[in-house]
């Protein structure tokens, strides 16, 4: 094969697609084979039926939806925070000598650790998942539009110079424009990430959503809606990347242009 | 009056890791009339794009002082416009917002900067690109936009600094003609660096031939070709002898550069 070569689209989609059945023939031959204890592992048809139930009978797609929430509020409260802190660092250098040290060091306090505190401090409603994905992406969403923000192209800030701007009007008009599409890329990439965040928080102290059905599904060896529910996590993963992806190249076509 | 006086201007440049400090420039004296297109010619490394960048008030000079009208350059500012040889239009904007942006920041009415900005596109051949984004235009034409959006802001001086060097040479002949019917139509003093003798020459009214770094002005050379100059010119024998003067002059000193490497 050589090296770098580019595969058709067709290809591309054939192959892509053949992982995904390769892996349910290599689960469906280990479960219906009896390769495995059926308590440790349900096969697919059973997942596909007790998924089914969830739906119909236990209302599931309500913790759906409660789980959907949470991501997006608790995304939401670290972007509207994180955004203009990671901007004002990147451009202004004191800023960013007083604030990086420590968000450096906050980024690798682990969310998960938080849990019991903020259990303590915001009780088990909805406040407390908030926070731990708030806890478990404003840092890392600082950091990286720092970073980005300080390493916009000097040329350009230079010609708006020439063409008469002031320090506000560079930061507003050049280096917040310049940076748009890289900043909403960052949040696309977070946006994965708290979605991790969300079924450790509900996997703790919680009494809906996807990470509690799981631990629930758990207790009763009910693998089948433990792994339906995974797969649920996924596809809204999967999902809602598309639909920032689409959402971003809409808002900067000339970035792609 | 001199439109611009540069006054013992000279850039050092602090050593690396407690090293000698870097002479990049000797002491430089220059005074441009009003509505004079001025050359600058010189090996590369030789400063004079450092010499620009002091009078655009990017940087500022180890020594002496740059006057503009009387008045001291501290920064840069709308009434010294700039055109860089790298492709420095604003991707985010198309053609005519590029063109827009120093009168935007001015804070012109959208109404008014319409007007400027058509007569600008006009004026550099754009018509029918005003929609398209930087991306998607050739480099002749981004550096005619980046032009156009210079001027737009009618500035007291246009600084250029190698704006054709990054083209091929079809393309940059083009360019210079381009460039210079717009200087003899409306009328604008101009400071343009270049490494390209034929360029400098048919370009000016005066070329002011730099040396080796650390850089100092070596000559300056009145051009008293006619006007308007047609790119046929460059085959006449004025041309020619003007051409060969210069060619003899910064072969000495790019010779001296080589020597100094590789001693």
């Amino acid at each position: 094969m050589r090296p770098l070569h580019p595969v058709s689209p067709g290809i591309r989609t054939v192959f892509g697609i053949s992982f995904f059945v390769l892996f349910v023939a290599f689960w469906a031959w280990i479960t219906f084979g009896g390769h495995v204890n059926r308590i440790f592992l349900a096969d697919p048809l059973s997942m596909l039926r007790d998924g089914w139930r969830l739906l119909v009978e236990d209302r599931f797609w309500l913790d759906i939806l409660i789980t959907i929430w949470r991501v997006f509020g608790g995304f939401l409260l670290a972007s509207v925070v994180a955004v203009p802190l990671g901007i004002a660092m990147g451009a202004w250098k004191p800023v960013e000598a007083f604030l990086e040290p420590f968000v450096s060091f906050a980024r690798y306090l682990p969310a998960s650790a938080f849990i019991p505190l903020l259990i303590l401090w915001a009780g088990i409603g909805e406040l407390e998942k908030l926070l731990v994905i708030f806890v478990g992406s404003v840092f890392q969403i600082i950091l990286i539009i720092a970073v980005k923000v300080g390493s916009t192209r000097r040329d350009l800030v230079e010609a708006a110079y020439t063409l008469g701007s002031t320090n506000n009007g560079i930061v507003s008009r050049v280096i917040m424009p310049a940076n748009a599409p890289e900043i909403a890329e960052t949040l696309r990439l977070v946006l994965g990430w708290a979605w991790t965040y969300v079924i450790v928080a509900e996997l703790i102290g919680s009494s809906s959503g996807i990470g509690y059905m799981i631990i629930n599904s758990q207790s009763r060896l009910a693998t089948g809606q433990i792994i339906f529910g995974i797969i649920v996590i996924g596809l809204i993963g999967l999902l809602s990347d598309f639909a920032f992806k689409a959402f971003n190249r809409w808002l900067f076509p000339w970035s792609l242009a | 009056m001199s439109k611009l006086l540069i006054e013992g201007v000279s850039r050092t440049f602090a050593g690396v890791r407690g090293g000698e400090p870097v002479k990049a420039l000797m002491p430089v004296d220059l005074a441009v009339a009003a509505n004079d297109f001025i050359t600058i010619l010189g090996p590369s490394g030789c400063g004079k794009s450092t010499l620009l960048r002091i009078v655009a008030g990017l940087e500022a000079p180890s020594e002496g002082r740059v006057l503009l009208d009387g008045k001291a350059v501290t920064r840069p500012g709308p009434d010294r416009g700039m055109v860089f040889q790298s492709y420095t239009l604003f991707p985010w904007l198309t053609v005519a917002e590029n063109i827009a942006f120093g009168l935007r920041e001015r804070g012109m009415a959208e109404k008014e900067r319409d007007g400027i900005v058509a007569s600008y596109v006009d004026l550099v051949g754009l018509k029918g690109f005003e929609n398209h984004w930087p991306k998607q235009l050739s480099g002749g034409m981004q550096q005619r936009t980046a032009i156009a959006r210079a001027l737009a802001n009618d500035p007291e001086i246009l600084l250029l600094d190698e704006p054709f060097g990054a083209l091929d040479n079809q393309t940059r002949g083009l360019m210079q003609e381009l460039l210079l019917g717009i200087w003899e139509r409306r009328k604008k003093t101009v400071l343009f660096v270049t490494h390209d003798i034929e360029e400098a020459i048919f370009m000016a009214s005066r070329v002011i031939l730099m040396t080796a770094r650390p850089g100092r002005v070596k000559s300056d050379v009145a051009i008293d070709l006619p006007h308007p100059r047609h790119y046929t010119l460059k085959t006449s024998p004025e041309f020619s002898a003007l051409k060969a003067r210069l060619t003899e002059d910064i072969r000495v000193e790019a010779m001296r550069t080589a020597q100094a490497q590789s001693a």
